[in-house]
């Protein structure tokens, strides 16, 4: 008797947590509310036979419980009813599938005229790639793929060239017509989903797959992978800004193509000389930093990561924060490079200054250190030297400076911006660290290095 | 006519009767006693992947907190968890455990057909499991790749254990398959030959249809896993290309080119399907049996559940792609499998119909199986009925790797069999030790645990639907994600952990029972199958004393009209059970 | 997985139909004396170990049929390309037959209580079993000395995997056959070793049909 009190208790509760549950499908932002529509008929049909399968069996446990004297009827089978059973099913099941068929030929179909985009998964960043104005996608080949050329772009393709290249996680698409999402993944297996837009789909190495959907909300839209891709792929995150059809383009327009990233010969570090006077002052003549104006050293740095942050001061993602003291000294000072030429060139100069390795300043147990450690290597080296590709060298610059950053991260002060998705990965990895004690032992560890 | 030769070979079975404590127990070609060895070293490593579970809820619930949890232990804890719960605890108890010790007495003989090959089976499980623990050992510990293990990542640097976990992992899955076929082998050739007189196979109940086609699945599927895991070892430790095409790790090139992943994970669900099966028909099969034993009832249809088995056998390798919707594999195969997944769907449905039409005019005696069995039938309706959502291919694009995915196959194929293991062990443990268990403390394990697991699944579902990815370390400031999410898996963990806990109601309750238990009789149940029929209880080696048992009538004479008794147990004579009144029917 | 999916639907028919022999126009719930199962509803009318050999032929036919399946789609994937096959393969199909002749012979004798012709007959299989063996060796010793190695190409992995797993196979046939001869040679009567001789028989002509297969695929791909 209990038991069927607490089956349909089960049943009422379950629908109620259903209805009332703040819980569910995050409002549609693409075209394929029909997708929602079969989920809704699913539910319909589902939750009946949930039910009545239940009810029923509660009716039935109530009834036919044991009673002195009671004896169950002996029926080994009933032809007429198991039949009716059988066909009563089969025809709930086509009414589920059946729609869900119709719209899964529709998913398969890629309208005429999309906007084709290419999103490039590698452990654990996104990049993008869009054909240019030839509206065709030069060849790649994952065994071009290289620190100069990120997306492995065949050079002798003239389709190639004027592939625009998003290296950023942050990837804007026109509101309103049929986008077309090609995938495909540098080394193991990713995945492609963005809630709002409900279509999801692998980024599988060796292979390209695509998805499409029809974004109908402007707005902004996390990124996730939703394959296993390895220790940070909770931290894998991108950003899909849906624009009006003339910032989508505004936007585009504003991307290198591959020819243009090919043919920088990097900056000039002459004239980068003139303008790293202004950094001096804090970073010190020969970049080798000032612990005394809280100011890190530069040399030795990998370059990419250097420019990456100076765009960040610049465009704001990156010492924004108020109670990020040093960050806020810093923007400014970036904001004086007022192009990416200048960038470069300030680059080039510090990339010919001489790269002492700074003094270790922080204690820490070492032994403790490399233990966390581990987890840093897979993006850091497990020599800490960095790799181009991935994530910038940790040896050799301050380490006052590491530890002072650890904080932030985990404090939220730096990697906040939600297009600074680096930053937000940094920030996963920082909140594993505990309390300032394990931030020493790692920089400890990372001092013997 | 052969069962008679095997039932003749008596004496030979009699002269390896063990004598020393080793023979007993250690080296015991007894088929009882190889049970209760696989099924104590299933619930050992169960044990072990359910506190690895209770460490990730309290990541998932407080997420960085422990210091103890990184993101290489979650993922090492994720891969082990599955891996362990699905191979090595329901996989061996549900085949070497139940299977083992029901198989022969349930068709009445007097062990399997090859004894030792049944010790060696077991023997080389326990390999398996000590070589699948020694990765946490090792160093980089156990592989963290998921316990789907896809390459690349699963031998790639950036996962946990790419060094020796993976190879251990592989390791033991190889070894786990060559017992696994020792054993299924033993199973299928028992039930085909050694059925006692009269036993036909329409007259078997339905547990040993549902060990019977679960083993043969096995058999077959088992080798896909084999084949993957021998062709990853090779493209690890030989530099091969099997599953691998030309990539970058660490940002360097790999030597590796031409081969696709893809390949790995269909040869992987051509096992991973009907491994949900596996699990599955032996609990169908089990909980049939006390279904209709507790509501003193014939099990409703029985031809239909015995053609509803085989149907889900001879599907369960159609439709190995639903796992595989968003893989990246050629679309147009989600037409295909989304169809046969839901054409599953049918006989599945009928057998839950059937259980319930069971229960239909039956006398529902509310004893600690039963409650188990019929937490059961709401548990499998609800893990079924949001089967149908994943394996609708458009449904599933929003849902796929999702908590929704996460929370429908806990409870279909991790609930629901374990209600069925509870279940089925409170129902034998008196013919296993002679002895009751304590039945309040039964109820209790019973109650907690089945709305202890609703109140962890059910609210996970809508996570998924949320979009709130599996396998996630941590969920940080993600934007979609209300700050009321964060509470519900707060209050998940909660769940999971007092669940966890309660599971030593359960331990405590069968071990001290072992002692303190009351005398159970050789039929508390008032059964009617074979088991329950045997000379001693618990049963002597060789199971039947001098004669063996003939077989008169099928598993399922409850409440036959006519007669005193309502249970005639399947070896008395068609005309032989004390009728009510004086004229004897002829039912 | 077509092939796969073809030697199983095979498997399902043959269960499905012996199935359907047992179970059409029974009513289970059918109480009967005798208890004699009537004939063709009982179990097949044969030793339990040949059941047990036939089972496990079922499961490494599923094994081959899926590494063929794996074989057979990785081939479709540009990169394949199809290596020599050394001559020797056809020499070694030529002992691997005799070794099965030899098995079929003993076991003939072995039914007659010939115990005589039983020795030779294991003795011939034996060693024509260790030349197959040793003729794969030396097959993967020549490609190796003309470059292709393991994980050169797909097929050559594949030629190596295959092989090796076939060999690996009869390696587990001649652990049986030693048992046997040791018995045998200790003194045994023909007819004790009847059964394993039986099953040495039937699981040799298994495995030359495998390789049969395995080679007839290498050769056309």
């Amino acid at each position: 008797m209990p038991l069927a009190i607490v089956l349909i208790v089960l049943v009422v509760g379950s629908l109620l947590f259903h209805f009332l549950s703040p819980w569910t499908f995050t409002p549609i932002a693409s075209n394929w509310g029909m997708i929602d529509t079969t989920v809704d008929i699913t539910f319909v049909v589902t939750g009946f036979v949930f039910v009545a399968v239940n009810l029923f069996m509660a009716y039935a446990i109530i009834r036919y419980r044991h009673r002195p004297g009671a004896k169950a009827k002996y029926e080994p089978e009933n032809k007429k009813l198991e039949v009716l059973l059988t066909v009563v099913t089969t025809i709930g099941v086509a009414a589920m599938l059946t729609p869900g068929l119709f719209v899964w030929a529709k998913f398969v179909d890629v309208p005429e005229g999309a906007v084709e985009v290419e999103a490039v998964g590698q452990q654990w960043h996104w990049s993008f790639r869009l054909p240019g104005k030839d509206g065709e996608f030069g060849i790649v080949d994952a065994k071009l793929i290289g620190v100069e050329n990120p997306f492995g772009i065949d050079p002798d393709d003239p389709h190639g060239n004027d592939d625009v290249l998003v290296d950023d996680a942050v990837v804007h698409i026109p509101v309103g017509g049929p986008v077309q999402f090609w995938l495909r993944s540098k080394d193991v297996l990713h995945n492609f989903t963005v809630a709002q837009f409900r279509v999801k789909m692998d980024l599988v190495p060796g292979l390209e797959s695509y998805m499409w959907l029809e974004p109908t909300v402007v707005g902004e839209y996390e990124v996730l992978c939703e394959e296993l891709c390895g220790i940070a792929h909770h931290a894998m995150r991108g950003r899909v800004v849906v624009d009006t059809p003339e910032d989508y383009q505004a936007w585009v327009d504003s991307q290198p193509t591959f020819a243009e990233t090919q043919a920088k010969a990097g900056g000039n570090a002459a004239l980068g000389a003139a303008a790293y006077a202004v950094c001096a002052a804090c970073h010190g003549s020969q970049a080798e930093g000032l612990v005394a104006l809280n100011a890190p050293k530069l040399s030795g740095q990998d370059p990419k990561y250097l420019k990456k942050q100076l765009q960040n001061y610049k465009l704001g993602r990156r010492g924004a924060h108020e109670d990020d003291t040093y960050g806020k000294q810093m923007a400014p000072m970036a904001a004086t490079l007022v192009n990416d030429a200048m960038i470069d060139n300030v680059i080039a100069y510090i990339g010919s200054l001489p790269d002492t390795p700074a003094p270790a300043t922080v204690d820490g147990d070492i032994a403790h250190g490399a233990e966390l450690y581990v987890i840093c290597a897979n993006c850091h080296g497990a020599d800490g030297q960095g790799i181009p590709m991935n994530a910038p060298r940790q040896t050799g610059i301050n380490d006052w400076y590491l530890l002072r950053q650890l904080e932030n991260f985990k404090q939220g002060l730096r990697g906040t911006h939600p297009h600074d998705l680096g930053g937000k990965q940094m920030g996963f990895m920082a909140r594993t660290l505990q309390d300032e004690q394990a931030m020493r032992d790692v920089v400890a560890y990372i001092n013997t290095l | 006519m052969a069962y008679v030769a095997i039932a003749d070979r008596d004496h030979e079975l009699e002269h390896h009767d063990p004598t020393t404590f080793i023979t007993k127990y250690i080296w015991s070609q007894d088929h009882k006693v190889i049970a209760i060895q696989y099924g104590i070293t299933a619930v050992f490593v169960g044990l072990i992947a359910l506190v690895l579970s209770g460490m990730m809820r309290l990541q998932l619930g407080f997420p960085d907190s422990f210091s103890f949890i990184t993101p290489t232990d979650y993922y090492q804890f994720i891969t082990m968890h599955g891996m362990i719960m699905v191979i090595f605890l329901l996989t061996a108890l549900f085949l070497g455990g139940f299977g083992n010790y029901l198989i022969p007495l349930m068709i009445g003989s007097r062990d399997m057909v090859f004894p030792f090959m049944n010790m060696l089976s077991f023997w080389v499980y326990l390999v398996s499991v000590l070589v699948l623990l020694a990765s946490f050992f090792v160093p980089g510990g156990p592989t963290g790749a998921g316990w789907t293990l896809y390459p690349p990542q699963a031998i790639l640097p950036g996962t946990p254990g790419t060094d020796w976990g993976i190879v251990l992992m592989l390791g033991s899955l190889a070894i786990f398959i060559v017992a696994f076929t020792m054993g299924g082998l033993n199973y299928v050739t028992t039930i085909l030959q050694a059925r006692a007189r009269g036993m036909t196979m329409m007259r078997l109940p339905l547990s040993l249809w549902g060990i019977f086609v679960a083993t043969i699945l096995g058999l077959l599927a088992f080798p896909a896993l084999f084949v993957s895991a021998v062709m990853m070892t090779l493209d690890k430790a030989a530099g091969t290309s099997f599953f691998m095409p030309a990539i970058l790790s660490m940002g360097q090139q790999l030597d590796h080119q031409g081969g696709t992943p893809i390949l790995f994970q269909h040869l992987f669900w051509f096992f991973g399907h009907p491994e949900v099966y596996i699990v599955a028909l032996p609990a169908f099969g089990l909980v049939s049996d006390l279904l209709s034993t507790h509501a003193r009832k014939n099990i409703f249809g029985y031809r239909m559940m015995v053609w509803a088995i085989l149907a889900i056998g001879g599907l369960s390798f159609i439709v190995w792609a639903h796992h595989m919707y968003v893989s990246g594999m050629n679309p147009y195969f989600g037409f295909f499998f989304a169809t046969t997944t839901l054409i599953i769907a049918v006989p599945t449905a009928i057998k839950v119909y059937n259980w319930v039409l069971t229960l239909w005019q039956g006398n529902i005696h509310f004893t600690v199986p039963m409650l188990f069995a019929i937490g059961f039938i709401f548990t499998f309706t609800h893990g079924g009925l949001t089967g149908i959502f994943l394996g609708n291919v458009v449904v599933d694009l929003p849902l796929s790797d999702t908590y929704f995915v996460v929370a429908h196959f806990h409870m279909v194929m991790g609930v629901s069999p374990v209600l069925v293991v509870f279940g089925s062990i409170y129902h034998w443990y008196p013919k296993m030790t002679g002895k009751m268990f304590n039945q309040t403390l039964g109820k209790w394990h019973f109650w907690l645990t089945f709305l202890g697991t609703y109140s962890i699944y059910l609210p996970m579902h809508y996570l998924g639907f949320q979009g709130v990815p599996r396998r996630y370390f941590a969920m940080g400031d993600t934007e979609f994600m209300p700050e009321s999410a964060f509470a519900l898996n707060q209050s998940i963990t909660i769940s999971a952990l007092f669940v966890g806990v309660v599971q030593l109601l359960f331990l405590y309750n069968i071990i001290v029972s072992l002692k303190n238990g009351k005398d159970a009789g050789p039929n508390p149940w008032k059964a009617t199958t074979l088991e329950w029929q045997t000379p001693d209880t618990p049963p002597k080696h060789g199971n039947w004393g001098h004669e063996l048992p003939e077989v008169h009538r099928w598993a399922y004479d409850y409440s036959v009209p006519g007669y005193h008794d309502d249970f005639i147990p399947q070896n008395v004579p068609a005309n032989a059970a004390p009728a009510a009144s004086e004229h004897g029917s002829d039912t | 997985m077509t092939l796969t999916l073809v030697f199983l639907a095979i498997i399902m028919a043959t269960v499905i139909g012996w199935l359907l022999r047992q179970t059409l126009n029974t009513q289970p719930w059918e109480a009967n004396d005798p208890v004699e199962n009537q004939p063709g509803r009982g179990v097949i009318n044969i030793d339990p170990a040949k059941v047990g050999l036939i089972s496990f032929i079922a499961v490494v036919t599923s094994l081959f049929a899926l590494f063929l399946s794996a074989y057979l789609m990785r081939m479709k994937l540009g990169d394949w390309r199809p290596l020599a096959e050394p001559n020797v393969l056809w020499l070694n199909t030529v002992i691997l037959v005799l070794a099965s002749v030899a098995f079929q012979v003993t076991r003939n004798a072995a039914t007659r209580g010939q115990r005589r012709t039983v020795k030779v007959g294991l003795v011939v299989g034996g060693v024509c079993t260790s030349l197959f063996l040793l003729g794969q060796l030396f097959a993967w010793q020549q490609l190796n000395a003309s470059g292709y190695f393991l994980a050169g190409n797909p097929a050559n992995s594949f030629f190596y995997l295959l092989t090796a797993l076939h060999g690996l196979h009869l390696l587990g046939g001649m652990w049986v056959w030693g048992r046997t001869s040791l018995r045998l040679f200790t003194g045994a009567d023909a007819r004790n070793v009847r059964l394993s001789v039986e099953l040495c028989a039937v699981y040799w002509h298994y495995l030359l049909l495998v390789w049969i297969g395995l080679f007839a695929l290498l050769l056309s791909t």
